[in-house]
Order: structure tokens, then sequence, then C-alpha cells
């Protein structure tokens, strides 16, 4: 299927295919990301949907064996057939992952690591950065007074914010998330909930979750995939209270299975 | 619409419960109105007493359907076809209740023109009889059209809802011919205004409830457009 937005897109999926050696891993997705809202990947394990999201800026170029077809455009460039680094494909678009990865040094450091790789800043600009970065993260208020402690005394759910403010700290256009509540308890899992509904008044964000309420609550457009093809694509109220396709409702109401 | 087979057996139960507690409530709403139409046109105190009482346990079973629907959605998050059935439960439940209401409306005057005594003509004009029975039918098909989810039969109904509506004007026109011709007869003509009030109102219960199998079946909202465009919107859906 086609999946058109009525807003502004960002990025573009066409006939997109994907192949872990022999295994074809993403069938034919055509896909539009809408600017600056909230797009949701559901479906069962295995269903592509993370594959997806590393499609997405080239995260999988790491392993040779894996390779992509078709085109990810974005900005009107075609980022799978570009010659640009993929470093600075993954500054625009930036990823976090199901576990917090903060790296083994300060909360201030964990920031300023990414900055440094592509910007140079003085030191009075690096402070704001950061700063901007972790009130945008919602971190601000709980690290200001620690900023040299470790990253990894923090606890599970302010680490997670703190991977958001360093994704967020090189100012990408696109963020992806990759289950990032998985590992949290419902507090810390609520706290990221608001903030994605914040983040998108200035980035276009990409979730995949297996907890469908989570993508209920805070996506503007939900994706469900199955066995590597999106099945259903629409406005995440019409995917939750009318969707289109019999397979989308026999999972989105647990018949699944 | 699917139904049954979650992976959840608990919640298929749960479902199934709600589903035959709206029905049972249902049935017992539409016995109740017959009993309150027979005791109508027969000025009959002790079937209006029997009507009258049958609404208690409709209010039970209210309170009861209510709490399941939270219990259901607390604990469940219901999407998609169960979400537009728990929605149509609960809405549905409200226009049953209602039904009840005014089939109460109906028993209470049925005992006042008794209690005044005097002429008993009023409450037999036919068209009274004639009007109570579409708002009676269009209740027991709305309920089977619930039963079923099938949204052509709940189409079906909502074109009836006009025939109701038709015979309560004829029934005033009437009404108020009497009352010119005889001045006696006005309090009569009071009660038997009230009691055709209270069918006028079933007709638009019975047709909400055919709009609730609508969206449970379709998801589409057809509130407040015409029957053609009823009828348009459910040859369209699925």
């Amino acid at each position: 299927m086609d999946a058109k937005v009525a807003v502004p897109s960002k990025l573009q999926a066409r006939n997109l295919n994907f192949y872990y050696g022999k295994f074809h891993a993403l069938k034919n997705i055509n896909l539009d990301i809408a600017e600056k809202r909230v797009t949701a990947f559901i479906g069962p394990s295995g269903c592509g949907k993370s594959t997806l999201l590393r499609v997405f800026n080239r995260m999988f170029e790491l392993y040779p064996e894996q390779r992509a077809e078709g085109e990810i455009v974005i900005d009107g460039e075609d980022i799978l057939k570009s010659k640009e680094d993929v470093a600075l494909v993954r500054a625009k678009i930036g990823m976090i992952f199901q576990k917090p990865t903060p790296f083994p040094m300060s909360i201030y450091d964990n920031i300023a690591f990414g900055v440094r790789l592509f910007e140079r800043l003085t030191r009075a600009q690096m402070d704001e950065r950061v700063e901007w970065a972790l009130r945008k993260a919602a971190l601000w208020n709980e690290v200001k007074d620690k900023l040299q402690q470790s990253g990894t005394s923090l606890s599970g759910g302010q680490q997670q914010r703190l991977c958001i403010a360093r994704g967020i700290a090189v100012r990408p256009e696109v963020i992806l998330l990759d289950e990032p509540c998985s590992a949290l308890d419902p507090i810390s899992t609520s706290k990221i909930e608001e903030l994605i509904e914040e983040l998108k008044a200035d980035f276009t964000v990409a979730i995949v979750t297996h907890n469908m309420q989570q993508a209920a609550r805070v996506s503007d457009y939900t994706a469900y995939m199955y066995l590597g093809e999106m099945i259903e694509f629409g406005e995440t109220d019409q995917i939750f209270i009318k969707p289109a396709r019999k397979e989308t409702e026999d999972y989105i109401t647990g018949r699944f299975g | 619409m699917s139904s049954g087979d979650h992976s959840s057996k608990q919640y298929d139960a749960e479902l199934e419960q709600m589903r035959s507690r709206i029905l049972h409530m249902g049935g017992l709403v539409e016995s109740q109105l017959r009993i309150a139409l027979e005791a109508f046109e027969k000025a009959d105190v002790a079937l209006a007493d029997g009507a009258i009482e049958a609404d208690r346990r409709v209010n039970e079973l209210e309170i009861e359907l209510d709490r399941l629907v939270s219990h259901v959605i607390a604990r469940r998050q219901p999407t998609a076809g169960d979400l537009r059935m728990i929605m149509g439960v609960a809405k549905a439940i409200v226009d049953i209740e209602r039904i009840g209401d005014e089939a109460s409306k109906i028993a209470r005057a049925a005992k006042w023109l008794r209690e005044k005594g005097g002429n008993f003509r009023l409450n037999r004009i036919p068209d009274i009889r004639a009007c109570g029975d579409v708002a009676h039918t269009m209740l027991r098909r709305s309920l089977d059209a619930f039963a079923r989810l099938d949204a052509q039969a709940a189409a079906a109904i909502i074109r009836d809802d006009a025939g109701v509506d038709e015979r309560f004007r004829a029934i005033l026109r009437q009404l108020v011919t009497f009352m010119m011709e005889d001045p006696r007869s006005i309090s009569a003509a009071i009660d038997t205004v009230w009691a055709a009030k209270a069918i006028e109102r079933i007709g638009d219960h019975a047709k909400n409830i055919a709009e609730h199998v609508i969206f449970v079946a379709q998801g589409a909202d057809v509130r407040h457009t015409s029957p053609d465009e009823v009828e348009r919107t459910v040859a369209q859906g699925r």
C-alpha cells in the first residue's frame, strides 16, 4: 500500500526493499513520514519495523551482508545513494535505542561529545548548547547541579532522556526512537511520552513500539507492519477506531496468532 | 468488526457478558413497553403497576452494565471493533434505560385515566395503538440488529421513525378536536398526550440504538443525517 500524509512530509520511502543476506526483510515499502509529527510503527516481533527505522539512517551499513534497494528521500535527496558521509546522515537523523546507552563520561560530555564532531563551539556556546539540549529533553532541572557527574550514575529513565538530549544536541531534523521505553518504569515512560509530544514542535519523530497503547498515545500517524510488509497506514485515530484492514483490526484488538 | 477469539479468553468472556446483559436489558424493556401500552389501552391499573415495577430491574441493569463498561475500558484499553462495541453499548444503555422511563410514563398515564374515571375513549383511538405498535416494533428490531450487528437492518429502522412522528402529530390533531368539541374530555386528552409523547420519544430512542448499531458495525457516524444518506453510507460500508 502507499502511505500518504495530509501534511508536508519530511522523509519518503519509495519502493524500499531490504535484505539480511537472502532474507527479504522489507517488501516494497512506500511511506511518507510527516514533518514535525510523530509516526508510530507497530506490529509483531520480526515484522520489520525496527529494520525500517535502521534503514532510515543507514544504520544497516555497519553490516556487509545487509542491503537496501529503493529510495529514502529526505529533503529531496536519496540518502541511500548519497555520497554524503554516513555520520552526517546520522547527525541529521538521530536514533535512540531500547536500552539507554550513555557514554562512560560526564553528563556534560555525553552531550558535548557529538556536537564536537560536527561543530567548533566556544566554551560558552557549548554550555549553552548543553543546557538547550538538556532542557529540550526535560532533564535540565534534574541534572543542572551535577553536570560533571557520570552519565551512568543517573536512573534508567534519566539515562534515556540523556540519550535523547545527546541526539538532539547535534540538532537533527528527524529523531528515530526504537522502543525507547521498554526498559523503563511507568513514570519514566510517561516522562518520555510527554517529551515526545514536545519534541515534535521542532523535530520529525518516528517511533517503534511494542506497546500499542503507547503508539495510540503519542503518535499522529500509525503504520501497521507484518512480515516485512506495511499492511496499513493512517491517522492514529483512524487506525485505532476504524482500521480498514482486518489484519490490523486483529492485531490491535489482541486477536493475533 | 471481528468477534471472539482474543488471545485473552477472559476478554472474550467480558465482551460476551456485556453483549448478553444489554440484550437482556433490552428484552426487559421491550416487555415493559408491551405491558404499558396494553395498560394504557385498557386503562388497567394492575398492568400499569406491573410496567412501573419492571423499570426497577431495568435501572439496576443500567448500573450493572455501566460498571462492566468501565471495567473493560480500565482493564483492556479496547481498540477498533472492540472500542466501537463498548462505545455502542455505553450509548445504547442510556437509550434503553430512557425507553424504560418512557414506558413508565405511559403506565402512569394509564393510572391517571382510571383514577379520574369517566371517558375511556381517547386512549383507544386507533392511532395511539398504531403508533405504539410501530415504536414497539422499532425497539424490537433495533435490539435484533444490535444482537446481529446488522447495519442494513438498522438503516431500515431509522427510516421508520418518521412514521412514528407523523402519527404523533395526527394524534395531537385528533385530541385537539376532541377537546374543542367537549371540554370535559380535556383531562383525559392531556393524559393521552403524555402517553403519545412518550411513544414518540421511544421511537427516537429506538432510532438512536439503530444508529449505534451502524457505528459499531461499520464505524460510520450517521447521526443527524437523512434516512437516504444513512442507507447510502451503510451500502458503502464493509
